[in-house]
């Protein structure tokens, strides 16, 4: 029951944080000089005057701060986001369109961070002196520090020109014909540069951190209680040193949900990956305030969603984290 | 008198487009062209959305009246023929017999009046269609277009992306003036054009497919266009090099431009952009401080060194400009340059009553409102630091915030960017016009007034003789040359991109904005 009292009061709090985001962001888009009627204009190479005030009587913009915030909000709680001014396409739509992109981009490069971070991070960590350790933390201050943008046109030097080996853009081709496999390779073809610039910043965290608290937990009492027990190293490591040194690995992991976004807009710029991320940053450019907002209050149920799936996760590491304390 | 509007009672519109192919080779049918948008498309209907990027897929799905060859002569298109009566007052447009809309209904003069309609309600440039006052439809192929005043821009605005004939039967089930927010903008688009829409997927790719019962018979070539939507000038560069791209327009920037021209298989060219027209200016607020002066603006013009905006900043990619009027035009009359000369510059600003004090003249503030022109501004910093001009460089947030102070006229100098748009009268009037004064973003935001320059402009807008028309539009960039309201620079180096497999790119004065169903792959 306990669990359930603290789900429920995690999501009241999600709700009235998300409807804070929402005023606070409108406002600040309201505060800005100049308007969506200007990037409309520019974006059909200028308009009479006549042409920009009707598109802003059209879309309320010439209407006082408050009711526009009044009405917009008035909206949200009946579960409507509204349309796109931009595209003149229901925010939903649109989002919900590129959704997918980025959750595939995002989640794969995530886990695969995770899984290669971790066996990266014990593989040094059991010996910190070793070749394999120094080549891991160059590896981790190389992905970290090394901006995606960089990282990616690089990739795409190497691997799209030079090599010959992935496509540059995009995530399918669409000229291909064939069933399901076909598609799924052409799509996972498409997807290994975008994952490896997004993951190169992932592994980085995450192998460090799990060299860290190995390091840690190799040297506790219980770990040398194992082997003189006579248990293998393999046994000892895998089996009761690693369970305990996850969770601040899942925490962080947790964390970096938020960068769902952030982190994916510009990956998703550079490889033109129809997600999210870049449907973000236009509609910053364009001042599409409806879309903005649809996408913060995407964004946060996805941070919210995979806060949850850590917490989950922690527990089956971790069983003490779901008693009572 | 009106030589130049006297329909050319061409037999069919095939051998007339026939003529304008400049290779002797044989198109091949088939195929699929993957080509490229370089930002998202924010609507497909070309009737109510102007701009480069509606312009490509805009003119595929959408026909208009008539489509212009390399050396701006009308060509018919969904008009058999045209004629222009003596006083210039009827338009009349008799239209190809054959041609039908993507879902089969035929395309009748009702469809062209109501295109006109929702043209004039909706489209940002008032000025293309201000005189027609009425369209009548005497019978379904004829539309007469009756004008308050002889209005000889009216042949570009027939052609490319700006008349695009839209379906009544789609279009017209709402008031005229929400068409530009209609469902069928984005989906299910239904025009005449050479291809239809398959697939529109927001920031993904719009897919177009042969329509095959077009109206031009055998056309178009291709089976298939794919635009993807790629926003960054180097994922694009390299889908070029390695061939995933066959054709793209619109690429601006020098570095990239060099780069693919030493590449072997594509083609790199600066043909096509004649009636977009994009031109590069310094521009100068002439109402307020120091730059009221014309004296001052002149002294600017003679610091700034034009030639090394030309080659170091554009890296040769970009050609001269000196008027305001894009050098590709037919109308285009080059100017004597301001030869750079800090000597004469000095004493110009000592003329105005500016002399040197504490090391400075005077502060004046630039602006500019996207980072891919940064550079120029910060060079006109510098280069006016040498008479003795402090400049201060105000960055914009964003576009709006710029727009904002330029639609406002809270500035004193900014780079500028403006497109000439086919005829003088739709893009390069908006400038100099003193009853267009600050009236949003790319209006006259110069303040700019002089009543020989007003007249000028009157004048070449009804004047339906050529000849005249040029003389008139000759003293105007004279004047405007001599006043500097803007510094013109250069053109925008936009380039089209092609590799070998492409057989006849859209290079005509509309760019990539025209129907490329003339356009084929060799394999």
């Amino acid at each position: 029951m306990a669990t359930l009292q603290s789900l429920l009061t995690r999501i009241v709090y999600a709700v009235i944080l998300l409807v804070a985001v929402l005023v606070l962001n409108f406002s600040m888009m309201h505060l800005a000089p100049g308007d969506v009627a200007d990037t409309i204009s520019q974006s059909m190479g200028g308009a009479d005057q006549e042409i920009l005030d009707q598109i802003r009587a059209d879309y309320g913009l010439d209407q006082p701060f408050l009711v526009q915030l009044g009405s917009y909000m008035g909206k949200v709680l009946r579960f409507d986001l509204g349309y796109s001014f931009f595209y003149n396409t229901p925010v939903t739509q649109l989002i919900l369109q590129r959704l997918p992109a980025t959750l595939l981009l995002v989640f794969t490069a995530q886990i695969l961070a995770l899984f290669i971070g971790v066996i990266l991070g014990v593989i040094s960590a059991r010996k910190p002196n070793g070749i394999a350790s120094h080549f891991v933390t160059i590896l981790a201050l190389f992905g970290y520090s090394a901006p995606v943008f960089w990282t990616g046109i690089l990739l795409l030097i190497g691997f799209s020109l030079n090599i010959q080996l992935f496509p540059v853009a995009g995530m399918r081709d669409v000229t291909i014909e064939g069933g399901f496999w076909v598609h799924f390779v052409d799509i996972a073809r498409h997807l290994v540069l975008p994952v490896v610039t997004l993951g190169s910043i992932f592994l980085a965290l995450y192998s460090r951190l799990a060299r860290a608290t190995m390091m840690e937990v190799l040297g506790s009492d219980y770990v040398r209680t194992a082997k003189a027990k006579g248990l293998s190293e393999r046994e000892v490591v895998y089996k009761h040193a690693l369970k305990n040194s996850l969770s601040p690995v899942i925490t962080l992991a947790g964390l970096q949900f938020s960068a769902v976004i952030s982190g994916a807009v510009l990956v998703e710029a550079v490889f033109s990956w129809p997600g999210l991320g870049t449907l973000a940053f236009q509609s910053i450019i364009a001042r599409d305030t409806p879309t903005i907002l649809g996408i913060l209050f995407f964004s946060a149920l996805v941070v919210i969603i995979g806060n949850l799936l850590t917490d989950i996760a922690l527990r089956f590491v971790d069983p003490r984290v779901g008693g009572k304390r | 008198m009106n030589k130049f509007v006297k329909g050319l009672a061409m037999a069919t519109a095939l051998t007339a487009s026939f003529a304008t192919l400049t290779k002797a080779e044989e198109p091949k049918m088939g195929g699929t062209l993957i080509t490229v948008l370089g930002s998202n498309v924010r609507n497909l209907n070309s009737a109510v959305q102007s701009g480069i990027v509606t312009g490509f897929p805009g003119a595929q799905l959408f026909a208009s009246p008539l489509r212009y060859d390399e050396n701006w002569e009308p060509q018919p298109y969904l008009a058999e023929t045209w004629e222009v009566s003596e006083d210039g007052l009827t338009v009349t447009l008799n239209l190809v017999k054959n041609a039908t809309f993507h879902d089969g209904m035929p395309l009748t003069s009702e469809d062209v009046a109501f295109s006109v309609e929702v043209i004039k309600t909706n489209h940002p440039f008032k000025s293309m269609f201000a005189p027609v006052e009425s369209v009548s439809t005497p019978d379904a192929h004829t539309a007469i277009l009756n004008l308050s005043r002889p209005h000889p821009a009216l042949m570009l605005a027939m052609s490319g992306q700006l008349m695009s004939i839209i379906p009544k039967h789609i279009y017209g089930d709402g008031e005229i003036k929400d068409v530009k927010t209609h469902a069928r903008n984005n989906e299910n688009v239904v025009g005449s054009g050479p291809f239809k829409l398959t697939e529109f997927k927001n920031g993904e790719h719009v897919i177009l497919e042969r329509f095959d019962d077009f109206f031009i018979e055998g056309r178009p070539y291709l089976d298939k266009i794919v635009m993807r939507i790629i926003t960054d000038p180097a994922a694009r560069a390299i889908a070029y090099e390695n061939g995933e791209l066959h054709m793209g327009a619109f690429e601006s920037l020098p570095r990239i431009i060099n780069r693919l021209k030493k590449v072997d298989s594509l083609t790199v060219t600066s043909d096509g952009y004649g009636a977009i027209g994009p031109v590069d200016w310094l521009a100068m607020n002439t109402t307020k401080g120091p730059l009221a002066d014309v004296r001052v603006r002149k002294a600017i013009a003679y610091a700034v060194d034009k030639n090394f905006i030309h080659k170091a900043l554009m890296q040769g990619t970009a050609s001269d400009s000196t008027s305001g009027i894009h050098p590709d035009s037919p109308f285009y009359a080059a100017q004597e340059g301001y030869e750079v000369d800090l000597e004469k510059s000095a004493a110009l600003l000592d003329e105005a009553g500016f002399p040197v004090k504490d090391g400075t003249r005077m502060s004046l503030t630039i602006d500019f409102g996207w980072p891919g022109v940064k550079p120029q501004v910060e060079y006109v910093k510098a280069a006016l630091k040498k008479v003795n001009i402090d400049v201060q460089v105000r960055a914009s947030a964003d576009f709006p915030t710029w727009a904002k102070k330029m639609g406002t006229m809270d500035f004193d100098m900014s780079w500028d960017t403006v497109f000439n748009w086919g005829d003088p009268v739709i893009g390069v009037h908006r400038t100099y016009d003193s009853t267009n004064i600050a009236k949003g973003v790319w209006s006259n935001t110069q303040g700019y007034s002089n009543a020989r320059v007003d007249e000028l402009m009157a004048m070449a807008a009804v004047e339906t003789d050529p000849a005249k028309r040029k003389a008139l539009y000759g003293e105007f960039q004279q004047i405007i040359a001599d006043e500097l309201p803007v510094y013109h620079t250069n053109t925008v180096p936009y380039h089209t991109v092609y590799n070998d497999k492409v057989g006849n790119p859209p290079l005509g004065i509309w760019g990539s904005s025209t129907p490329i169903d003339m356009t084929y792959l060799k394999e």
